[in-house]
């Protein structure tokens, strides 16, 4: 629900007139607007999280339990790739902020490319816990394990989606030095979801 | 940002010179046009940004709703009025009291505060508009969609019929697509506050006026701004729950499946998280309506602003602590019962503070009994006494007697009616005067507020006696012979005098449609709105204001004598109260001089100047954003998923998905204020401008 209307914000950037007016607390009006969404989104995982917490280990017994089925390595990876996706995302920043518009290109795409990496092991793991028997249905750590990660899943997608758009401006030349904070803009969108599977992988995958 | 107010490019002595231009940043030759009026025809509506207008289509949206959640509750009330009635069916009854409740919260009072904050709030904080002006749009949009598809479900198999709380395990089972309406239909709902509440908060955080400090902006600001912190942090709590509900129901998850061992108290907890910080979205905003009138109306400042303000606060934060007191009967335990009961009281001394404070800015005040202040009196009366039925909620013994009586029901039609209802409505005759520049008829005000109040009384009064008496909340008939046969009638006779004083109120605006033109200050007001023209222009202020004082209006008409008395400055009388009396902004000379047309040699107080090195001698040229329709084109988008979500038609889901994409991209890449700088090459967005075309026939307005 709440991600469709991230694009929205990401729109509002390109609002930016040339020369915006003062503000009251010397920030532009999207970079508040960015930290207000994504307080927003802090409640929104938190209840998402909260829900698999509570339903963890109040599964029916004999069904399928988290660590029967997590394969700990394999999600470290993924987990590692998110990670570093974060990493080209500062770098892209620093480059617009230099003015160096190919090196910009070349660390969103890397972000982006990073991003769907990890998208791409998040379906595969979601297909091998499917063979596994583990779908939607199966027990309450399935439903809730799905729809949390799903959820995030989501998100990283559509800031891929965003990447991507940023990149394709960039290639068209719409995206001048001068517009770097739609880019600090996205970072930050970027590095919240890096932070929430921070969280998920945290007390979901680690905790016992 | 939108709105740009820059110097024009080149002189004014030689406009339109085209050589000043290439020096400039590309795009600023067309930043010449001058403040421009509405686009003309019902069009307009369907494109406009200005916050102003899209207020009036949230109020007058939410009025519509009002009549229709009216009637509702008109039914629901025959259908009581006698002992086993037959008017309604048991399946009529749940669609309508569930439909009266969800439309009232969600489709009337919510509205009308966001209206009113959406028309209000930049000009009190001394802004042209609000940060975001498309986003604004959309969530108008948004918002009206949602409503409209809710109540497609009437013709399309049955309306919502879970009640407004919806509660899982049971809205898990229900059959047909009566819950998935009220399901999707809040979720589109809650992406209209969301949207609202950043773009509310960044306005009053980001754009306030010179001098206009934290502590000096008014009291309606200031809890509206508690009010859209409450949203933006409540509106996920419940995005969550009713995701989690929609993908019980359309995929069988189980999260409400009380046989896969699910909690069954889940539900409430994600939704009373939500909905109680909900009820303080509610009132709110109400109280700080009423916090703006009575100093108006008792021409004295509010008592004791800053505590007024903290208390705000306070009610913002506490309200997250207090949710558990919805399900004292459900059995949590006696540490989480203690706890609640403690917190529950707890919040009622902020809330005390405040009816302390109002009455003490009534005390020895010059009273003008005028509508606006005896509904704001009204509010505090009633308020109090739906405060205090709460206050008995939180002793749980009492609570356990009172859940599910119609002692509840009493309780929050108080807060809730006698609260939000009346705070609103002393907000739309106190501001009926700045849209229209008209007054509402006070004599016909009057007798809408006096039948408004017996009939309010007599409705909900009884309801106390009912619920302690034992009658059960969400039943659609009873037996004779419980003592409840008079006290029902003796209600549903006071419905339908709130009915009549509604019909009243419609009856007022009617008549006083064609009153006389009563200026921009008709009640001696203290706050900035009143300092411009009535109907506002649509760039609100010529020049943005540069603020000296807490009611800073005030100040500039008065100055106190040796005894305290306030006394008219001399060479400010109200009539031409625009301009500010010598000394009123001290050090900036003439700076918020409106009447000055020419911006000119005072730039520097006006707000969004800040290329220091400006000339003096521009004018200064107010742009304002462009109208658009991606807005409603991409808040349509979402009653296709919805649709397509319901009868799991995918195609039309992912369709409608598309749809929404389209129109968000096609929102970013258009220039909010329509020339944007296309870089040096490529400007593929033209292709995307059709919004430029409603907009090239802006009328340029003089600013003489």
């Amino acid at each position: 629900m709440t991600t469709v209307d991230l694009p929205t914000t990401e729109g509002a950037h390109h609002d930016e007139a040339p020369s915006h007016p003062a503000t009251s607390t010397g920030l532009t009006n999207e970079k508040v607007a960015m930290w207000a969404f994504l307080g927003s989104e802090c409640l929104l995982f938190g209840g998402l999280i909260s829900t698999y917490l509570l339903y963890k280990g109040q599964s029916e017994p004999g069904t399928i339990r988290p660590h029967d089925i997590f394969d700990i390595p394999y999600t470290s990876v993924s987990s590692f790739v998110l990670l570093m996706s974060s990493l080209t995302m500062v770098l892209a920043l620093s480059a617009i902020q230099k003015g160096n518009h190919r090196a910009l290109r070349v660390w969103l795409l890397t972000t982006a490319l990073l991003g769907g990496s990890f998208v791409a092991g998040q379906c595969y793991e979601f297909t091998v816990f499917v063979r596994e028997g583990l779908n939607l249905r199966t027990n309450l750590f399935g439903s809730s394990f799905y729809i949390m990660t799903g959820f995030h899943g989501a998100h990283v997608t559509i800031g891929v989606l965003m990447l991507l758009s940023l990149w394709s401006l960039s290639v068209k030349g719409r995206l001048p030095s001068e517009k770097a904070e739609v880019v600090e803009l996205i970072g930050l969108y970027w590095h919240f979801v890096d932070i929430v599977w921070i969280v998920i992988f945290t007390l979901v995958y680690l905790i016992p | 940002m939108a709105i740009v107010t820059q110097p024009a490019p080149s002189a004014p002595s030689s406009p339109g010179t085209p050589g000043a231009t290439p020096t400039r940043p590309a795009g600023v030759t067309r930043l010449l046009r001058r403040p421009t009026g509405d686009v003309k025809g019902l069009w307009g509506w369907f494109t406009t940004v200005d916050h102003k207008k899209i207020g009036v289509l949230y109020g007058v949206t939410a009025m519509i709703f009002f009549l229709i959640g009216g009637i509702e509750a008109l039914l629901l009330r025959v259908q009581l009025g006698s002992p086993n009635n037959t008017f309604l069916s048991a399946d009529a009854y749940n669609q309508i009291f569930t439909m009266h409740g969800t439309t009232m919260i969600f489709l009337v009072i919510m509205p009308l505060s966001a209206g009113l904050a959406n028309y209000l709030l930049p000009i009190m904080i001394g802004a042209r508009d609000v940060a975001f002006p498309r986003l604004n749009a959309f969530g108008y949009w948004v918002f009206i969609v949602g409503g409209l598809f809710m109540y497609s479900s009437f013709f399309l198999g049955g309306a919502p019929n879970g009640g407004w709380f919806g509660y899982a395990p049971l809205t898990r089972n229900m059959p047909g697509h009566n819950i998935d309406y009220w399901i999707f239909g809040l979720q589109i709902l809650g992406i209209a506050s969301l949207t609202g509440a950043v773009n509310l908060i960044v306005t009053v955080i980001n754009m306030r006026a010179p001098g206009m400090s934290l502590m000096r902006m008014p009291i309606f600001v200031w809890m509206s701004l508690v009010a859209q912190f409450l949203l933006l942090f409540a509106i996920p709590v419940i995005t969550v729950a009713l995701f989690l509900l929609s993908f019980d129901r359309l995929f069988s998850t189980n999260f409400f499946n009380a046989d896969a061992g699910a909690d069954p108290l889940l539900w409430q907890h994600l939704f009373w998280l939500f909905g109680h910080p909900e009820v303080y979205i509610l009132i709110l905003p109400a109280m700080g309506i009423v916090s703006e009138v009575l100093p108006v109306f008792s021409r004295k400042p509010l008592f004791g602003y800053q505590v007024m303000v903290f208390s705000g606060i306070a009610i913002g934060f506490m309200g997250w602590g207090v949710w558990a007191h919805h399900m004292f009967a459900t059995g949590l335990g006696p540490v989480a019962l203690s706890a609640f009961s403690a917190s529950t009281m707890f919040i009622a001394v902020p809330t005390g503070v405040k009816i302390f404070n109002w009455i003490s800015t009534l005390w020895k005040g010059k009273i003008r009994l005028k509508t606006p202040l005896l509904f704001a009196v009204g509010f505090v009366t009633m308020f109090t006494i739906g405060g205090l039925s709460g206050v008995t909620h939180a002793v749980v013994p009492s609570d356990t007697q009172q859940t599910d009586t119609y002692y509840i029901v009493a309780h929050f039609h108080y807060v809730l009616f006698g609260g939000s209802i009346f705070g609103l409505f002393a907000g739309l005759y106190y501001w009926y005067p700045k849209l229209t520049g008209r007054l509402l008829s006070d004599r016909i005000g009057k007798l809408h507020f006096w039948l408004t109040l017996l009939g309010f009384n007599l409705t909900f009064a009884p309801f106390h006696i009912l619920g302690l008496q034992g009658m059960p909340r969400r039943i659609y008939t009873y037996p004779t012979g419980r003592g409840w046969d008079v006290w029902n009638f003796v209600a549903t006779i006071g419905s339908f005098l709130i009915a009549l004083s509604v019909l009243v109120f419609i009856y007022n605006l009617w008549v006083s449609r064609k009153g006389p033109y009563v200026g921009d200050d008709p009640w001696d007001a203290r706050t900035l709105e009143w300092t411009i023209p009535s109907p506002p222009p649509e760039y609100n202020f010529k020049v943005v204001p540069v603020v000296t004082a807490r009611d800073d209006f005030w100040h500039r008409k008065y100055t106190e004598d040796e005894h305290g008395r306030a006394v008219l400055r001399e060479p400010a009388p109200p009539a031409l109260a625009q301009a500010p009396p010598d000394g009123a902004a001290e050090g900036v000379g003439g700076t918020t001089d409106v009447a000055v047309v020419d911006g000119g040699e005072h730039g520097d107080g006006d707000h969004g100047h800040d290329e220091h090195g400006d000339e003096h001698e521009e004018h200064v040229h107010i742009h304002l954003p462009s109208p658009s329709y991606w807005p409603l084109f991409s808040a349509i988008g979402l009653a296709v998923v919805a649709y397509g979500m319901i009868y799991k038609f995918w195609i039309v889901a992912v369709l409608g998905g598309i749809w929404i994409l389209g129109g968000v991209y096609s929102w970013g890449l258009e220039p909010a204020t329509e020339p944007e700088p296309p870089a040096e090459h490529g400007d593929n967005g033209a292709a995307i401008e059709p919004d430029d075309s409603p907009s090239d026939q802006l009328e340029p307005v003089g600013q003489a």
